[in-house]
């Protein structure tokens, strides 16, 4: 209840400042345009805001995205939230309303408002690489290995928002890339999460141990979604991370330098915890641990397919997120002094 | 010789007051015939009132087709002015008197005190409140507001059972009496310096002044005025008598305070200040916006530390009236094209609340009667009685302003008024205070179902409260969903 009421306040709050903001925008539009219009591609064409009224514009509605990604320091509805709801609860969060902030940053914070987009753009990276940071080394710490998912959710979007506001085609590629890639790797591990719960009662990293000897198959499925969610080449999560990484140390070099801090704390938490629950003698309580079901095991198979999948060819899904990519950049471009560094028009794997 | 021959009465034309003279002849009726006979069976006072009221409401209506675009028409001497922005209102307050009594029916059958008494009274707030809303002269406006007022402390300390009921009534009165003595202070300065109390020779009179001419009286009588409505319409810092009222008073009482009261002083405040005294805006423009600031924060923030659900929904119903303010300061930007905008949100907004708290105290009053309405008895409602949980929660939501309800669309209306005139630091109050808000709405419904123990509080059967819980929550989702029904006749104004 304290997790709901908590998420719930927060993002109404979120919301109310852009209520606030997308009715300033029809109505300061309207200048433009001539008539009153709540038509998204109307407003980003025709209308010229001025540069501070755009830049608090901007803010209005990246407060709402903030949230709900959730950016550093709004974050702290997540962790709660993702403990207390049920598995099912876990993954829709983590698999669709996490990504309408991320989604609702380029599709409205950047197109409607290039200039400002160009202009917060340190702020947004410093955020941004600070919860990647943040949400790794807290995610070290958690002793609940649902929390310790939750946090790593923190620092994966951290990554999306660094890449969105990177402004190359690599970058904002990969965020897109990673947008999917989270979730259906954190998904996947929320799914299991949720199995180890049903079977021990217990979330707690200190009371599991040794599964693996007892559910190997279980185990085998879990190291393949652990490995993509830390970004092991091959798996999908490495198309996402590598392409924001990439992309963004053109136009971000010293951020994306402590950003690449994240990816070994990454490995470091997530193998940690691997290695504190499926590895060693099982004790007493674990050596029940019931192996996958078959139901449960079909669950997990289309999920590694698609990790796998996407990980060895991501052509199909990159070629489809490019052409947006590319009119969205061209759209900022034709409207600010931003112009892409040389370097990133080879977008191209 | 005194001329009394030679006085002339006014041309009166019947028609146009005929939803006015209905509701008369029912109270009358009620009040007479009601003392006279035996006491009718149940239901039967109440069905008297909802005819009366019912046929009221067609009459108003007829008179709202009837009527051109923008038209205005002066009534019984020019003491009276019907135009769409009017009827609207008087609407609102007839449909509201209707499901009110609906609600008292079930609520006098269960104290025992069945009788034609409170509803002949309810009909007389009703006359007064028309009054208000159609009055084109301060001092018909006053008469209004006196019949309005006077009907409502008797409303309030008419549980007769109750010491609480009667204290209010007394602490009502005594407020309410100074708050008239201001009020009728400021229309006598206003008067002083325009040589009139009609609303049109008014706005003349103050607009041929000189600047600097008699103007600490002006100022003073404008004060005045506006300290007398604030208190009708409880803004921050004269509300402090809502919560207190609206406890002790008979709970469905206190949702006609809420609707029809809100409406009738909001109209009369909006038709005095942007016609009568809208050359001096520059002077009363900024008190409105600083009002509206302490209204929205301080009644949504004392809102969320009450522990009594019919405190919490005073303190709630402050905080809704420092949003019609928001829309009322967008009015006041005459120079700007989007000032109608304002004038229809308020309309709106007054609307859309009036069916809301209604709903919302019938809720409370089928379930907790008039005894103490903690968020305890709301306990484990949602197992008990899930179709009286689930209307609560429709309504608590709409009132938080959620989407998808009736609610969204009036904090909408208001806030892109606000926009449209670019008073923005107010809409960001105004929205950080509906999420302030939704906590005090989040409370009580997750007391309601999330909450294990059962409340001690048995739902008394409620056959004529159900049907205006089940009308007021199928509005609530009607407009939220498709929005014209309503925003095509507020657009007219």
């Amino acid at each position: 209840v304290y997790a709901a009421t908590k998420f719930f306040l927060y993002t109404m709050a979120g919301s109310a400042f852009m209520l606030v903001g997308i009715v300033a925008t029809a109505f300061i539009a309207r200048r433009d345009i001539g008539v009153l219009t709540f038509d998204l591609v109307q407003i980003a064409e025709k209308s010229n805001f001025g540069v501070t009224t755009g830049r608090w514009l901007f803010v209005a509605f990246i407060i709402a995205f903030a949230v709900k990604v959730p950016l550093f320091p709004l974050h702290t509805w997540l962790p709660d939230a993702h403990t207390q709801a049920p598995t099912g609860g876990s993954v829709i969060l983590a698999g669709v309303l996490l990504k309408m902030g991320t989604y609702g940053m380029l599709r409205f914070g950047i197109y409607l408002f290039p200039e400002a987009s160009v202009w917060a753009r340190p702020v947004m990276y410093t955020l941004a690489v600070i919860g990647i940071i943040y949400g790794a080394i807290a995610a070290t710490m958690q002793k609940d290995l649902k929390r310790l998912v939750a946090y790593s959710s923190v620092a994966h979007l951290g990554f999306i928002v660094l890449g969105t506001f990177a402004l190359t085609n690599q970058a904002i590629t990969g965020g897109v890339m990673q947008n999917i890639n989270h979730g259906v790797s954190t998904g996947a591990l929320f799914l299991m999460v949720g199995m180890i719960y049903e079977r021990r009662h217990t979330r707690a990293i200190a009371e599991l141990k040794g599964i693996q000897a007892v559910a190997p198959i279980f185990a085998g499925f879990f190291t393949v979604v652990m490995l993509s969610s830390i970004g092991l080449p091959g798996l999908n999560g490495f198309v996402g991370e590598f392409l924001v990484l990439i992309g963004s140390f053109q136009t971000a070099r010293w951020w994306v330098v402590v950003a690449t801090v994240g990816v070994i704390l990454a490995a470091l938490y997530l193998l940690w915890a691997y290695q504190r629950v499926f590895h060693g003698e099982p004790d007493e309580a674990n050596s029940s641990f019931k192996e996958l079901t078959g139901r449960e095991g079909l669950l997990l198979g289309v999920f590694v397919a698609i990790i796998v999948f996407t990980g060895v060819y991501p052509k199909p899904m990159l070629e489809r997120i490019e052409p947006s990519v590319k009119s969205l950049i061209e759209h900022v471009e034709s409207r600010t002094d931003y112009r892409q560094p040389e370097a990133a028009h080879g977008g191209e794997e | 010789m005194l001329a009394a021959q030679s006085f002339v009465g006014p041309a009166i034309d019947w028609y146009r007051l005929s939803n006015i003279l209905v509701i008369l002849g029912g109270a009358l009726v009620l009040l007479l015939v009601g003392s006279l006979t035996p006491k009718w069976p149940r239901g039967m006072y109440a069905l008297g009132a909802a005819v009366t009221t019912g046929a009221s409401a067609v009459l108003t209506a007829l008179l709202w087709r009837d009527l051109g675009e923008g038209q205005s028409i002066a009534l019984v001497g020019n003491a009276l002015t019907l135009d769409h922005f009017g009827l609207l209102s008087t609407f609102v307050m007839t449909v509201s008197v209707l499901l009110v009594s609906l609600v008292v029916n079930d609520h006098l059958e269960r104290e025992g005190e069945d009788g034609p008494e409170v509803y002949g009274l309810m009909l007389s707030a009703l006359i007064g409140g028309i009054i208000m809303v159609l009055a084109n002269d301060l001092l018909v406006l006053f008469l209004g507001l006196e019949t309005l007022s006077l009907a409502f402390y008797l409303l309030v300390a008419s549980s007769r059972k109750r010491s609480t009921s009667g204290e209010a009534g007394l602490k009502y009165f005594i407020l309410g009496g100074f708050a008239s003595a201001f009020f009728l202070y400021g229309i006598a300065l206003i008067f002083g310096v325009a040589g009139s109390t009609n609303l049109p020779k008014v706005a003349d009179g103050l607009a041929r002044l000189n600047v600097g001419t008699s103007d600490s009286m002006v100022l003073a009588g404008v004060a005045l005025l506006l300290v007398g409505f604030a208190f009708k319409v409880s803004l921050v810092p004269f509300h402090v008598w809502t919560p207190d009222v609206y406890q002790g008073a008979p709970t469905p009482i206190t949702a006609l305070m809420a609707s029809v009261g809100k409406v009738a002083a909001f109209s009369a405040l909006a038709r005095v200040f942007l016609t009568g005294l809208s050359s001096r805006a520059d002077d009363w423009a900024p008190a409105i916006y600083a009002l509206a600031v302490v209204t929205l924060v301080v009644g949504s923030v004392v809102a969320v530390v009450q522990t009594d659900v019919k405190r919490m929904l005073a303190y709630s119903s402050i905080s809704h009236a420092g949003f019609i303010l928001v829309g009322l300061e967008a009015a006041t930007h005459t120079s700007s094209s989007d000032a109608a905008l304002g004038l229809s949100s308020i309309s709106s907004y007054l609307f859309i609340y009036s069916l809301l708290v209604i709903g919302t105290f019938a809720v409370v009053a089928v379930v907790v009667g008039d005894g103490e309405a903690t968020l305890d008895s709301f306990n484990g409602l949602g197992k008990s009685n899930p179709v009286l949980a689930f209307a609560m929660t429709v309504l608590l939501l709409a009132q938080a302003g959620v989407p998808v309800t009736s609610g969204f669309i009036a904090k909408f209306g208001v806030i892109s008024s606000a926009a449209s005139v670019e008073s923005y630091p107010l809409a960001i109050v105004a929205m950080v205070a509906a999420v302030v808000a939704a906590y005090v709405y989040l409370r009580v419904i997750i007391q309601m179902w999330l909450e294990g123990r059962e409340s001690k509080h048995k739902p008394a059967p409620f056959p004529s409260s159900l049907i205006v819980i089940a009308l007021t929550t199928t509005a609530t989702i009607t407009i939220g969903l498709i929005p014209g029904l309503l925003l095509d006749f507020t657009a007219q104004l």
